[in-house]
């Protein structure tokens, strides 16, 4: 179980790279917003990316809580546990 | 950080990103000389990024209904369909739009915005799934929200990539509603609407057509996408707008599911708003009698949208995908979108700038929106300020 979830965490860190501000650390607390720079029609694009990479449905409705790298590791790792 | 703060970080936001001595998001305009020109800030200036696509504001059709629906009916209904009652206008009008698409039944809505919001809310709730397009208006975005569904994008126009979402729903596909437009907003391209009945077909789901920017413009009557394709029968519900080529303001759905009434008595933007003005359903239904007819508008929209699209992508512009009446100049920065936007406007030209976030993947937009009525000159006059300011911010 921890290895899916550390496996999960590294694969959105990738992801992340694409669309957070280079030179800035990605870790599982950063704030995608107000740390990665990571803006809402970013964060859309993230999520297809996400879907693609992980084969699972994220509704763009339940990201209202996500504010970190480690709540979209949460949410990656409850969808995919319940497919 | 408190209300009015988040509100004072935003305004200090845009300050600081947009040009001083002029209001790019609220220009003031002093007078309207016709459907092509205006004066604003003491000077003459041309209309090249209103919706009106068949110059449709001022048809003399149009205005003497207007005029005609306020002596005898008033400003206002002063109140919504459902406590206070519907005119004849609003029945005779939603008996129009659905003979003009030879559909059962139709509803009109107060604005186009409020069509989308409450079609797809009145359609789609908690346990369903919405799969939209990835450069959706805001209107269908907002729709969904209000619905409660479940929402999906998929990558712009890419059908592999809209049918791969659909696949991984499973059983779902079949409460879930699929959204896209006839032409989109941003870019002016199309949909792909023969592939898209095709795999909502295949995967039991439902289709609704968001024809804003396309009726009036498309089809042999000025249906929009739908006719061009010749895909009546696989759409499920067609909205629209009347702020475009009908040159007024309010929204319909026509569809052929008798369920479609129903949306009166679930959907809350349509229960919760005034109904349209009387001189508001008077001149539009002028103005869809002109639309129809309107072969040689239309033809003529298209020569001037070909005109301009060919012109600016042989100076080098970078455009949308495909020739259109909205024609986008995508920019890789906002600076440049502005001086482009300013430099036009202090040619008299006055269009859209839209900047990041609001545009696609990251860029800024200078969009144009061309009329029937513009004129050859000021389609000329157009072209040589395009590329009077190429020389000038490309060198």
């Amino acid at each position: 179980m921890a290895h899916d979830y550390n496996n999960i965490l590294q694969k959105l860190c990738h992801h992340i790279g694409h669309f957070a501000s280079s030179g800035i650390e990605i870790v599982p607390e950063s704030d995608l917003i107000n740390q990665l720079a990571i803006d809402s029609v970013k964060l859309l694009n993230l999520v297809m990316e996400i879907e693609d990479e992980f084969d699972i449905s994220v509704p763009i409705n339940v990201l209202a809580d996500v504010q970190t790298v480690r709540d979209l590791a949460d949410l990656i790792h409850k969808i995919k546990s319940a497919s | 950080m408190s209300l009015l703060d988040k509100l004072d970080t935003g305004a200090a936001a845009r300050k600081a990103l947009l040009p001083e001595g002029i209001d790019v998001f609220g220009t003031p305009i002093e007078e309207v000389y016709s459907s092509t020109e205006a004066r604003v800030g003491g000077r003459r200036i041309l209309f090249f990024g209103t919706n009106n696509y068949l110059g449709l504001t001022f048809a003399p059709e149009c205005l003497q209904a207007a005029h005609k629906a306020i002596d005898s009916e008033g400003t206002g209904t002063t109140g919504s369909r459902m406590a206070n009652g519907s005119y004849s206008g609003h029945r005779a009008l939603e008996k129009e739009f659905a003979d003009f698409y030879h559909c059962r039944s139709s509803i009109v809505f107060t604005t186009g915005y409020q069509a989308n919001l409450a079609m797809i809310s009145g359609l789609a709730g908690t346990n369903d799934v919405i799969l939209i397009d990835g450069d959706s208006h805001a209107s269908i975005y907002d729709g969904c929200r209000l619905s409660g569904a479940e929402i999906i994008r998929f990558r712009h126009n890419d059908m592999a990539d809209m049918e791969k979402r659909l696949r991984r729903l499973g059983e779902r596909t079949r409460s879930t509603l699929i959204i896209v437009e006839g032409i989109y907003s941003m870019l002016g391209d199309r949909a792909p609407l023969a592939d898209i009945v095709k795999i909502k077909n295949s995967y039991g789901s439902m289709l609704l057509l968001d024809e804003a920017h396309s009726l009036g413009v498309l089809g042999q009557t000025g249906q929009g996408l739908v006719e061009e394709a010749g895909l009546i029968d696989g759409v499920d519900f067609i909205t629209g707008t009347f702020s475009k080529s009908l040159g007024s303001i309010g929204g319909y759905c026509v569809s052929n599911h008798l369920q479609l009434d129903q949306i009166r008595y679930v959907s809350r933007p349509y229960i919760f708003t005034a109904s349209p003005s009387p001189a508001t359903i008077a001149s539009t239904r002028a103005a869809l009698k002109l639309l129809r007819d309107g072969t040689e508008l239309r033809k003529k929209l298209w020569r001037n949208a070909r005109k301009l699209y060919s012109r600016l992508d042989e100076l080098g512009y970078l455009l949308g995908p495909e020739p259109g009446p909205v024609i986008a100049t995508i920019l890789h920065s906002p600076q440049q979108a502005m001086m482009l936007w300013k430099g036009l406007f202090d040619y008299g030209i006055y269009v859209n700038l839209i900047l990041p976030p609001a545009a696609p993947e990251g860029n800024s937009l200078v969009r144009c929106s061309v009329s029937a009525a513009h004129t050859e000159e000021q389609m000329d006059y157009v072209g040589n300020t395009f590329a009077e300011l190429r020389k000038k911010i490309f060198k």
